[in-house]
């Protein structure tokens, strides 16, 4: 076993390990935590295969940026996950023997015969000064451009769902309207009464009343 | 500059319609409830205008543009044709329902046309990259329409298990596609064919790609055994939404289909040939026999669509050049006699009111007999009734099986059809034998109307002069593959 293969299989076991926990942890901050150590090690795969620039992507992205989004609407909303896994135990023996029985039997077919290294030669490694990122760019700027603005409109389509699905114009909602604010009058904020000046003795006392009130 | 605009000319159409979703979308954020037929109209200015570009720029043979990722061909044009007219009449139809129903928002425009951009990204790609995002972006569209209607429990519900049932097909597709890429080393179909008619020495992980992206195909489609999520979706999502799922999108599928298993994988048709033969016969006995026991006329049209999309895979599995035309045929026919259908059912219902169970239509005759006698040439068509168009795609889908020599296929897809019958009569015996349930008078506007009876005598036209859109689709197929 070589080095590599070695740091594979490390890698691998953590990540079916993580991806285990994330369906199996009890506790929903649990499994987002898990969520992250599962795309941690898959960054780690992708270093593997050259592919730098996606690993650190994977990192900066999905751990750094969606994932602790994750975190903070998974610890604001009170979700009883109990609630929403009830029937998992029940259902887990039927389902396990199907899915172990579907991974063997993909196993079978998909072994290391078909797309084994005796079938498929190893590519060749790149040079130290290839540089990944700027090969991704030109391909998507170039030969994938097409691809590239269709995924940009079905994010402009996520958008427009997400908030015609979500927004709701409450009447009640308080809000601040600046071109309503600078055109305020004085008088509509400050009115002068004119009252007697009071004098006495009273008066003094009074006041210290009004202090501890 | 012009290098640029010959590298993009041939996505004209799809260009133009991204531009206009776009200021639609800025244009509808200044509008108030009053103004909105101005999104309305602007929607179908975008939708003609698209078909003229696309009129305009009609190609007669294939041209690979965009790197190879996008084919402008006489199929791809023709049925971007279909798509516009589709969705056009959907639009006429669902305004006044929408209005009713205080879903008669600019939303409802954008994803519509966002819907049609994705078909028409799919109909005209030649590349595994192209027909998923166009197949994502119309479905993205659709699970978002379905659940626009917010304060429906049942159409949030009818989302959500369209979205889930989505996302595992999709799933199941991308699988299916990336061992093809492992086989043929390729994602373009071109390549792929071009790789697998080299032959290929990794021929089961080949066909267990094939599985898996006949199953998503089959999940999209709405084929038995992947078919739990058509009814209740159907039922579930407003009537209008219903109306363009059962129509516009029906055509992309066909030519999704016929991309993937006709072009790319075109010599692999011994492999696939049998997948399709299960599912087309388990969707025409399904789809025929569960239809019977609904009393909703929505729930009994998904069970019909079922049923209608096993007989279109029919002309698929031929194989042949003969086939694919047979079934383009027959899924145009499929989407006018469904945007007939499910039209109706918009224009019988009124505010507060859905048309949607069988007993809303008895006695229709009495209450309107042009009505009544449109809703007959459409279910006649749906039954396959001469001299109603339904007959004519029948025949021609099951004369392609029966060239290849699967006379069984063709009997068993004729005695479903008849069990079929039964419940596409029983809404004319309704109609013309029962007292009215219902006795207000139908509100239908003017336009809608007008565009019912074209619908309605256009299946009485095409039945009795089939030969010109056959002709169209025979063309379409064999000057493209």
């Amino acid at each position: 076993m070589t080095y590599t293969t070695a740091i594979f299989y490390f890698f691998a076991a953590i990540l079916v390990f993580a991806g285990l926990r994330v369906i199996t942890a009890r506790n929903p901050v649990h499994a987002a935590l898990f969520l992250v150590l599962a795309f941690f090690t898959a960054a780690g795969l992708w270093v593997l295969l050259e592919a730098e620039f996606l690993a650190i992507t994977l990192v900066l992205v999905y751990v750094g940026a969606v994932m602790v989004l994750f975190l903070f609407v998974v610890m604001m909303l009170d979700i009883n996950l109990d609630k929403l896994r009830e029937g998992f135990w029940d259902y887990l023996p039927l389902a396990g023997f199907v899915s172990v029985l579907l991974v063997i039997e993909m196993a079978l077919i998909l072994g290391g015969r078909h797309f084994g290294l005796d079938v498929m030669a190893t590519p060749a490694p790149h040079a130290a000064d290839y540089s990944n990122t700027k090969e991704l760019g030109r391909l998507l700027y170039t030969d994938y451009v097409y691809a590239f603005e269709l995924a940009a409109v079905i994010l402009l389509v996520a958008i427009v769902a997400a908030i015609t699905l979500t927004l709701r114009r409450r009447k009640d909602s308080k809000y601040i309207d600046p071109a309503e604010q600078v055109k305020v009058r004085r008088n509509d904020r400050l009115r002068i009464v004119k009252m007697q000046s009071e004098k006495g003795p009273g008066v003094r006392g009074q006041d210290s009343k009004g202090e501890g009130a | 500059m012009s290098d640029f605009l010959t590298l993009f000319a041939p996505a004209l159409p799809e260009i133009f319609v991204l531009a206009m979703v776009s200021l639609i979308l800025v244009i509808d954020a200044a509008l108030d409830d009053s103004k909105r037929y101005i999104a309305y109209v602007l929607s179908l200015a975008t939708v003609v205008g698209a078909a003229f570009l696309t009129a305009r720029d009609f190609s007669a043979m294939p041209v690979l543009a965009l790197g190879g990722l996008f084919v402008d061909d006489p199929l791809a044009d023709v049925l971007k044709l279909f798509l516009y007219l589709s969705v056009a009449v959907v639009m006429v139809y669902s305004r006044d329902y929408l209005r009713q129903r205080g879903l008669y928002k600019g939303e409802f425009f954008v994803l519509a046309l966002f819907a049609l951009l994705g078909m028409m990204v799919m109909v005209s790609a030649s590349h595994f990259l192209t027909l998923y995002l166009g197949l994502e972006l119309l479905s993205l569209s659709l699970y978002a329409m379905v659940a626009l209607q917010r304060d429906s429990s049942v159409a949030t519900e009818a989302a959500m298990k369209y979205f889930v049932l989505g996302a595992l097909a999709s799933g199941m597709l991308l699988y299916g596609m990336s061992m093809v890429y492992g086989v043929t080393g390729s994602l373009a179909l071109g390549d792929i064919a071009q790789n697998l008619t080299d032959g290929t020495d990794l021929r089961i992980p080949l066909v267990f790609g094939i599985v898996f992206i006949v199953a998503g195909l089959a999940f999209k489609l709405g084929a038995v055994p992947f078919h739990m999520w058509v009814p209740d979706v159907y039922h579930g999502a407003p009537t209008a939404m219903t109306l363009f799922i059962g129509t516009a999108p029906k055509i992309a599928a066909f030519a999704f289909v016929v991309r993937i298993l006709g072009q790319g994988l075109e010599s692999q048709v011994a492999e696939w040939r049998d997948m399709l033969v299960i599912l087309a016969v388990l969707s025409m006995a399904v789809g025929n026999l569960a239809a019977i026991a609904q009393s909703n006329l929505k729930r009994m049209f998904a069970y019909s669509t079922i049923s209608h999309m096993g007989f279109m895979l029919l002309g698929i599995l031929a194989g042949s050049q003969n086939g694919y035309g047979s079934a383009m045929f027959y899924v145009l026919v499929y989407a006018l006699m469904s945007a007939g259908g499910f039209g109706m059912i918009l224009l019988l219902s009124r505010a507060g009111f859905e048309a949607d169970q069988l007993d809303d239509f008895k006695g229709l005759n009495r209450r309107s007999p042009w009505l009544a006698f449109l809703m007959l040439l459409l279910m006649f068509s749906m039954a396959g009734v001469p001299p109603t168009v339904g007959f004519y795609a029948k025949l021609v889908v099951l004369q392609a099986v029966v060239e290849i020599g699967y006379v069984w296929l063709a009997v068993a897809a004729v005695l479903f059809s008849l069990i079929g019958a039964f419940y596409y009569l029983r809404i004319v015996k309704l109609m013309y034998f029962d007292a009215p349930h219902d006795t207000e008078a139908i509100s239908a506007c003017p336009d809608a109307r007008v565009i019912m009876s074209a619908n309605g005598l256009a299946v009485l036209a095409l039945g009795i002069l089939p030969q010109p859109l056959m002709a169209v689709c025979v063309y379409a197929v064999g000057a493209s593959f």
